[in-house]
């Protein structure tokens, strides 16, 4: 079993809770987990990526390789074509559209929606929206994990677990509003066909 | 067995925790800040005490260092690779002294210079120095080294290097921890002229230091670190170091690469391992995350051996970090491409956060120099960096840190008048001082712009030297009071801003100008630490 997932978005929207929990649900399978990040001036503009690799066996390289990513994940919708060179044949792209707009010639939002959605293996919803409708709107960055959960070949219980986990210091009404987060973004993603 | 999840950075702070250190000394410089902040952040390294205040400057923190391993305790020096280049003073003298309690040097490269202005390697000052060098390939080697190391360091008495790169010391991996161990009592050296290092006396000791050279590479030959394992396809002999060795496993899945493999995690290099590899193989590989010292090292001057690929001979490129697929390609395996990157995604450069008062300071700055002249305003390195990309394109250098006033001293040695230097805070007691000294001592005409929010902030916020002493600083260094300007940098003080630099820019002579506000990352999370309270 492996997984190979590039988490990617803009600082400060996320992603490394939404890393920290597939971390915690791989550790509580006892499987190997190894998670990259990027610090400093790579992080003061924006774009923020991250290396998830999940494995039952020890895992060698901690960047993915070009072309072997299952998954990308990425809470913000120009984030999620850069890393492009990294998704395998059969990759899938799940992301949020809400777009996170720190630039000048940020490109026409609907042509970037065509253009993610002609890709083979594709879910691409407004996060922001449904993490507002079910009363969770600091959250989209959760829901997103909801609708990526299908494919992680981990057990629900652990990623519920692992939000625990995370989010355990800020209480119960926080945890609450990650579950709800969460299950809002597994309802949404079963709009799409799995192949 | 207890297993942790540690970043590469943070595996090296607990294994020196649990060597048995005493004080970790450092300035902040990624990759290797998180390093002192795990220490600063840890129950146990408070219980014991251990010292873990950041220093003004990587030079103060090895020189603190020497001193305590001079006092019988075990010490950790932490910095980035251009960061040793300010320590190296002490550095390769402390080679010399040799040490008292056991001393480590964990420098942290960092190949692609993803936030830095050079990708220099550090075992070059390893060599250089003449001491031996750890590098480790992954975080349970990263833990190991460091905790293992204080006693390599003590039972030759001579500072132990450790190398790591960007990608390891920024990658979590599950870690098995073992005991800690006691920290040393206070001693002094047996030797005490030892740390004297007049000529009569260092010429003494540096013979020392190369008799132990065949110590060291003993060691080397020994070591658990570096390990030889057979391969049946001699055609090519691979040798991998550090990190480079991960990526070469990423391409053999099931661990059953047909070739002879060295892989090293201990300098200098092993003979018996290096020799054994050249005889048997046709052709050797050789994959390092960095320059290609080794490579240049086997092939020699005269390259009349054996075929040597990697950088020098274009297998690998000649820069830049290493990853699996480069890897896989001087190994001539096939590489997935995945989907190129589409037109329609654009770059998103680094920039100021919004309401930064850097944007105030520059603001400013850009319209006060509109009747001064052009590119002549001399920077540093800091989030204040940014300066130089749009929208503001103000700054015109960024080499070294503090090189912003020398810089501008210089230039107006030469004629270029007003000449202008922007510093940081952090910055300025790191390595400005000095340089203001020396305007100072001309009274050069040159205007010294500290934006000061602060914060060592481009490395996470840590806390700076002087905040609230930098007028006193230069008033006391010599620069004339009346010429020491403090200034809001907040918009509606633009006007204000532009007419106190354009008087400044005409004094003939030095001006400093703080501008003073705390930066807005630092300012708000600790908003939200005392509204938890």
């Amino acid at each position: 079993m492996k997984k190979d997932i590039i988490l990617s978005g803009v600082g400060g929207q996320g992603i490394l809770s939404i890393a920290a929990i597939i971390g915690f649900a791989a550790l509580e399978r006892n499987l190997f987990v190894k998670q990259s990040e990027v610090h400093g001036m790579s992080q003061r503009g924006g774009a923020v990526q991250s290396h998830l690799r999940i494995s039952d066996k020890e895992i060698a390289s901690d960047l993915i390789p070009y072309g072997e990513a299952d998954l990308i994940i990425s809470v913000e919708p120009m984030e999620s074509l850069r890393y492009l060179p990294f998704l395998s044949i059969d990759g899938w792209i799940i992301t949020n559209t809400t777009p996170f707009i720190n630039i000048p010639n940020y490109p026409d939002l609907e042509s970037l929606v065509t253009k993610i959605n002609s890709y083979k293996n594709v879910i691409a919803f407004n996060a922001d929206e449904v993490a507002r409708k079910v009363k969770a709107p600091k959250s989209s960055n959760v829901v997103i994990l909801g609708a990526a959960s299908q494919f992680l070949e981990i057990p629900l219980e652990n990623i519920k677990s692992g939000i625990k986990t995370l989010f355990g210091r800020k209480g119960e009404d926080v945890i609450n509003k990650n579950i709800i987060a969460l299950n809002a973004g597994i309802e949404e993603s079963k709009k799409y066909i799995i192949t | 067995m207890k297993k942790l999840l540690l970043l590469g950075a943070e595996a090296i702070a607990q294994g020196a925790i649990d060597g048995g250190m005493s004080g970790i000394y450092a300035y902040p410089g990624t990759p290797s800040t998180e390093i002192t902040e795990y220490v600063q952040n840890s129950k146990i390294a408070a219980e014991r005490k251990i010292h873990s205040k950041w220093s003004a400057n990587e030079k103060t923190s090895m020189e603190a260092a020497l001193g305590m391993s001079y006092a019988g305790k075990r010490a950790m020096v932490c910095m980035k690779h251009v960061g040793l280049n300010v320590a190296a003073d002490p550095f390769i003298n402390s080679a010399i002294t040799g040490v008292n309690g056991g001393l480590i040097i964990t420098v942290a490269d960092d190949p692609s210079m993803h936030s830095s202005q050079n990708e220099q390697d550090s075992r070059y000052f390893g060599k250089f120095a003449l001491i031996p060098i750890l590098e480790p390939a992954n975080q349970q080697e990263a833990y190991d080294m460091a905790r293992e190391g204080f006693e390599l360091s003590e039972k030759y008495k001579t500072p132990v290097l450790i190398r790591i790169t960007t990608r390891l010391s920024h990658s979590r991996y599950g870690v098995v921890v073992k005991e800690t161990r006691a920290q040393n009592n206070n001693s002094l050296p047996d030797d005490s002229k030892q740390f004297v290092l007049l000529p009569a006396i260092a010429r003494k000791r540096y013979k020392i230091l190369l008799e132990n050279q065949s110590n060291f590479l003993e060691e080397s030959e020994n070591s658990a670190f570096n390990k030889y394992f057979e391969g049946n396809d001699k055609s090519r002999g691979i040798i991998a170091c550090g990190i480079a060795y991960n990526y070469l496993m990423e391409n053999y899945p099931d661990r059953n690469c047909p070739h002879p493999i060295v892989k090293i995690g201990q300098y200098p290099l092993p003979k018996n391992l290096i020799n054994k590899i050249y005889n048997e193989c046709n052709e050797i590989l050789i994959l390092e995350d960095g320059y290609p010292f080794i490579e240049e090292m086997i092939k020699g001057f005269f390259d009349t051996g054996k075929v040597i690929n990697g950088r020098l001979n274009g297998s690998l490129p000649r820069d830049g970090e290493l990853n699996p697929t480069i890897v896989a390609k001087a190994l001539g395996i096939d590489t997935k491409e995945g989907l190129p990157i589409p037109e329609i995604v654009t770059n998103r450069p680094p920039e100021l956060c919004n309401g930064c008062s850097h944007r105030d300071v520059y603001e400013a700055l850009n319209e006060a120099m509109k009747s001064f002249g052009e590119k002549r305003v001399f920077s540093d390195i800091g989030c204040y960096t940014l300066g130089a990309l749009p929208p503001y394109n103000a700054i015109n250098s960024c080499v070294d840190m503090g090189a912003s006033i020398t810089m501008a001293k210089g230039a107006a040695d030469a004629g270029l008048i007003p000449a202008v230097a922007v510093i940081g805070d952090s910055t300025f007691t790191h390595s400005g001082i000095t340089g203001l000294l020396d305007a100072v001592i001309e009274n050069s005409p040159i205007t010294v712009i500290i934006s000061d929010n602060s914060a060592v902030a481009m490395t996470g916020g840590q806390q700076s030297s002087a905040t609230g002493r930098l007028k006193e600083i230069c008033i006391g260094v010599g620069a004339e009071p009346e010429h020491v300007r403090v200034l809001t940098p907040v918009p509606k003080y633009h006007t204000e801003m532009v007419d106190v630099m354009k008087e400044e820019l005409s004094y003939n002579g030095v001006s400093v100008i703080i501008a003073e506000r705390e930066c807005i990352q630092t300012a708000s999370k600790k908003k939200k630490e005392k509204s938890k309270e």
